[in-house]
C-alpha cells in the first residue's frame, strides 16, 4: 500500500513561485476550485445519466495541470489520455463547452461527437484526450517534432515545448518507449509527464511496472533529462521544479520526463468498486488536497487571501459550473440524418454508405428516444 | 442446468476448462484480483491461482506475443483484450506472427490460443469501445473468429476454441453480457466451430446475421406479418464460414439479407452476398440486402441506435427484399 508523502522543509520562500504576484496563485487557487467544482457536478450528471459511455474524472490530481501548464505559453501543444477535463479547462476551454460535450450536444467542444474521453480544443493548442492509453505519446513528439520544425526550418513562431501527459499504465506500453527514443534522437522538445497516481484501472504501479521506485530511470535509456516531483499535489511544488526544467528543454529543443507523483480520489472509472486500495489510503493523500493545500498558503504564508474570500470565489465558480450544466442539459442534440456522417472527409463520398444509394437510413430514426 | 447470462456461461466455460486442464493459463489486464472490466474471469484467480490467472501490465502488444508464445510452446492461453479497439497495438502480434506460424512452419509450431474480446456497440460507450472489427480478422487466413449470441453457444464454441489447436478469437458481444438469461447445461459440452444455426426455419426469405445482432433480427421477425416465412441463420462462427448452411437456406428460399454492425464497405456482408450470387445465382429472386452499420466511426451515444442497424431498420430491409 502506498501512503501519501507531505511536502515538507521546501522553502517556499526561494521557489520560482515565490516571484509571482498574488494575483497569479489567486488564479491557480480558482483553476483548481474550477476543475473540482466540475467534476463534482460532472459526477452528478453520469449518475443522472445525462451522461453517457465512460467518464473519468480529475478530483485530486488538479495540481497537475495548473502547476505545469503555468510554465506553458499559449502556443505550446498539449496532447493527453482520456482524463483530460481537467486538463482542458486548465487550457481555458469553456466549461460550457467541456460539458457539452460530455451530454453529447452539438455545442461541445467536438459537437457532442467524442464525448468525455476526447476534449479537443485546437485554438488553445489542446490536441485531444485520447482513448487509446499511452497513443498520445508517439503523437506528442510528432507536434514537438512540427513546431521544432516550424521554428527551426521555417524560421516561424518561437521556440515552444509540447506537453504530453501520460498515466503510469501508459508507462508500460511499446508506443511510449519507441516515442522517446524518437523523442531523444531527434532532441524533439517534448516532455513526457507521468501523472503517477500509483495505479492503473486496479493494477498498483509495482505491480505492473519495472523500477517503479525510479522511473526516471526509463528516460535515462533514452538519453532523456529528468525530474521527480514527489509532492505533486502541491502546484507551488510542481511550478517550482517544472519552471526551470521546461524552460530549459524550451530553450535547448530538447525533450525531459516528469515523474509526477499524484493521487486520484474516484474510482478509476464512474463503475469501479475499487477493491485494490483502501479507504485510508485515500483519506491520507485527501488530508494533502491540493486547493486545501494552495489555500493555506495564500491564506498564511502571503496573506492575500481570508475564508471569507475563499468562499466568494467557491460560489461564484459554483455558478459557472451550474451554467455549464443547465447550458448542456438545454442545448440540442445532434441531428442523425447530417451528423452521423459529417467530418469522415471533407466532403461526403459519392456512392459510400449512407449518402450513396444505401437507403435503409429513415427507420431507424424511429428508434430514437429524444431528438 | 442453470439459467445463466452470457457472462455467466463465459465464466463458467473457463473454470471447467482451468479444471480439466492445468495448461489453460489465463492473462491480461485486471482478469485476476479485479476479474476483468466485464467481470467475466471474476473469482478465477481466487480458485486457481495468480500463475495461471496473471494480471500483466497494460501492454497489448506484450499481452498477445507472450500469449503466443505460450501457446507455441504447447500452453493453452487465453488472453483478454479488454475491448475490440485496443486490438490496434496488438495487430501486428495476432496477424502477422500468431495466425501465420503453423503456415510458416508447414505446421511444426502450432499456436491453441484463444484470444477472448468484447465487441460492439449498444452499450453507451465511444468509438474504440463500440466496434465491429471481425471481418479485419476474418480476412486474416490462419485465424478462427467466433462470435457466440446466446449463453448456451457462448460456452460450447468457448470450449471448442479452447480445445482447437488453432488461434481463435472470440468476440464477445458486449450488448447481450447480461441482457437475458438462457438454460445453460452444467456439464461441458461443444458447439462446433464452422457450424451455423438455423435460428429460425422459414421458406420466403433467409436472414444471416450473427452476435447481437441475432436478437435485433429476431425483434425485426417479431414485427413482420404472419405470412411471411423468415429462415434466420446465425453464422456462430465468422471465419471458416458454413457456405453449406447460407447456399442450402438461400437456393430454398430465393431472397437473401444481410445484417451487420459493423461499416457496409467490405463488411462481411460483401463476402456473403458475392458467395450467395456465386452459389446461389439461378435461384435468386432479389438482389441481396445488407442492412449494416454505416461508413463512418461509431459516435458518441446520443446517436449510437442511429447507426447500428436496429431492428426497425431490419425489418425493412427484409419487407424491400420480400417485396422485390
Ligand atoms: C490500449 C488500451 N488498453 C487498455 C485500455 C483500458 N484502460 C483504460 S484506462 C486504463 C488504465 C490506465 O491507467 P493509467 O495510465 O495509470 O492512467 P489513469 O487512469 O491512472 O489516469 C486501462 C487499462 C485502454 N483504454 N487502451
Ligand atoms: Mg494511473
Amino acid at each position: 500500500m502506498t501512503t501519501a508523502t507531505a511536502s515538507k522543509g521546501r522553502d517556499r520562500k526561494t521557489g520560482a513561485s515565490a516571484m509571482l504576484p498574488d494575483d497569479t496563485l489567486l488564479g491557480w487557487l480558482r483553476d483548481l476550485v474550477l476543475i473540482r467544482e466540475f467534476e463534482i457536478r460532472t459526477m452528478q450528471a453520469y449518475s443522472n445519466a445525462q451522461i453517457g459511455g465512460f467518464c473519468h474524472v480529475y478530483n485530486g490530481q488538479e495540481a497537475v495541470v495548473v502547476g505545469t501548464f503555468a510554465a506553458t505559453i499559449k502556443d505550446d501543444p498539449i496532447i493527453t489520455a482520456y482524463r483530460d477535463h481537467g486538463h482542458a479547462l486548465a487550457r481555458g476551454m469553456d466549461p460550457k463547452a467541456c460539458m457539452a460535450e460530455m451530454f453529447g450536444k452539438t455545442t461541445g467542444c467536438a459537437k457532442g461527437k467524442g464525448g468525455s474521453m476526447h476534449m479537443f480544443d485546437r485554438p488553445n493548442n489542446l490536441f485531444g484526450g485520447h482513448g487509446i492509453v499511452s497513443a498520445q505519446t508517439p503523437l506528442g513528439a510528432g507536434l514537438a517534432f512540427a513546431t521544432k520544425y516550424e521554428n527551426e526550418v521555417l524560421g516561424e513562431g518561437e521556440k515552444r515545448i509540447s506537453l504530453c501527459f501520460l498515466g503510469d499504465g501508459a508507462l508500460n506500453q511499446g508506443a511510449l518507449h519507441e516515442a522517446m527514443n524518437l523523442a531523444g534522437i531527434f532532441s524533439l522538445p517534448v516532455i513526457y509527464i507521468v501523472e503517477n497516481n500509483g495505479y492503473s484501472m486496479g493494477t498498483a504501479i509495482h505491480r505492473g511496472t519495472t523500477m517503479s521506485d525510479k522511473l526516471e530511470a526509463k528516460a535515462a535509456a533514452y538519453g532523456i533529462e529528468s525530474l521527480t516531483i514527489e509532492d505533486g499535489m502541491d502546484v507551488c511544488a510542481i511550478y517550482d521544479k517544472f519552471k526551470p526544467f521546461a524552460d530549459a528543454c524550451r530553450r535547448d529543443q530538447k525533450p525531459g520526463f516528469v515523474d509526477l507523483k499524484t493521487y486520484r480520489y474516484q474510482g478509476h472509472s464512474m463503475s469501479d468498486p475499487q477493491k485494490y486500495r483502501s479507504k485510508d489510503e485515500v483519506g491520507s493523500y485527501q488530508e494533502l488536497d491540493p486547493i486545501l493545500t494552495l489555500k493555506g498558503q495564500l491564506i498564511e504564508d502571503r496573506g492575500c487571501l481570508t475564508e471569507e474570500d475563499f468562499k466568494a470565489m467557491q460560489k461564484e465558480v459554483r455558478a459557472i459550473v451550474r451554467e455549464a450544466v443547465k447550458f448542456a442539459e438545454n442545448s440540442p442534440s445532434p441531428d442523425p440524418r447530417t451528423e452521423l456522417y459529417s467530418d469522415v472527409f471533407t466532403d461526403p463520398l459519392p456512392n459510400s454508405s449512407p449518402s450513396g444509394p444505401y437507403t435503409h437510413g429513415e427507420a431507424n430514426h424511429l428508434t430514437r428516444g429524444d431528438a | 442446468m442453470a439459467n445463466l447470462t452470457l457472462v455467466q456461461a463465459i465464466n463458467l466455460a473457463l473454470t471447467q476448462e482451468m479444471e480439466a486442464d492445468d495448461s489453460v493459463v489465463i492473462l491480461g489486464e485486471d482478469v485476476g484480483l479485479n476479474g476483468g472490466v466485464f467481470r467475466v474471469t471474476e473469482g478465477l484467480q481466487q480458485r486457481f491461482g495468480d500463475h495461471r490467472v496473471v494480471d500483466t501490465p497494460l501492454a497489448e502488444s506484450g499481452i498477445m506475443g507472450t500469449a503466443i508464445g505460450l501457446a507455441m510452446n504447447g500452453i493453452k492461453s487465453i488472453p483478454e483484450i479488454q475491448f475490440e479497439g485496443f486490438l490496434g497495438p496488438a495487430y501486428d502480434q495476432l496477424v502477422n506472427h500468431g495466425a501465420r506460424y503453423r503456415s510458416r512452419t508447414r505446421g511444426a509450431v502450432t499456436v491453441p490460443m484463444t484470444v477472448r474480446v468484447p465487441v460492439g456497440g449498444g452499450i453507451h460507450a465511444p468509438e474504440l469501445h463500440s466496434d465491429s472489427p471481425e471481418a479485419i480478422y476474418a480476412h486474416t487466413p490462419g485465424l478462427k473468429v467466433l462470435m457466440p449470441s446466446s449463453p448456451y453457444d457462448a460456452k460450447g464454441m468457448l470450449i471448442s476454441a479452447i480445445r482447437d489447436p488453432d488461434p481463435c478469437i472470440f468476440f464477445e458481444p458486449k450488448r447481450i453480457y447480461r441482457a437475458f438469461r438462457e438454460e445453460v447445461p452444467e456439464d461441458e459440452y461443444t458447439v462446433p466451430i464452422g457450424k451455423a444455426k438455423i435460428v429460425e426455419e422459414g421458406s420466403d426469405l433467409t436472414v444471416v446475421t450473427w452476435g447481437a445482432m441475432t436478437i435485433q433480427c429476431i425483434n425485426a421477425m417479431d414485427s413482420l406479418p404472419e405470412d411471411l416465412s423468415v429462415e434466420l441463420i446465425d453464422l456462430r462462427t465468422i471465419y471458416p464460414l458454413d457456405v453449406d448452411t447460407i447456399v442450402e437456406s438461400v437456393q430454398k428460399t430465393g431472397r437473401c439479407v444481410v445484417a451487420h454492425e459493423a461499416p457496409l464497405t467490405a463488411g462481411l456482408g460483401a463476402e456473403i452476398s458475392a458467395l450467395v450470387q456465386e452459389r446461389c445465382f439461378l435461384h435468386l429472386e432479389a438482389p441481396v440486402q445488407r442492412v449494416t452499420g454505416f461508413d463512418t466511426f461509431m459516435p458518441y451515444y446520443k446517436m449510437e441506435l442511429d447507426y447500428l442497424p436496429e431492428a426497425p431498420r431490419v425489418a425493412e430491409a427484409i419487407t424491400a427484399c420480400a417485396a422485390y
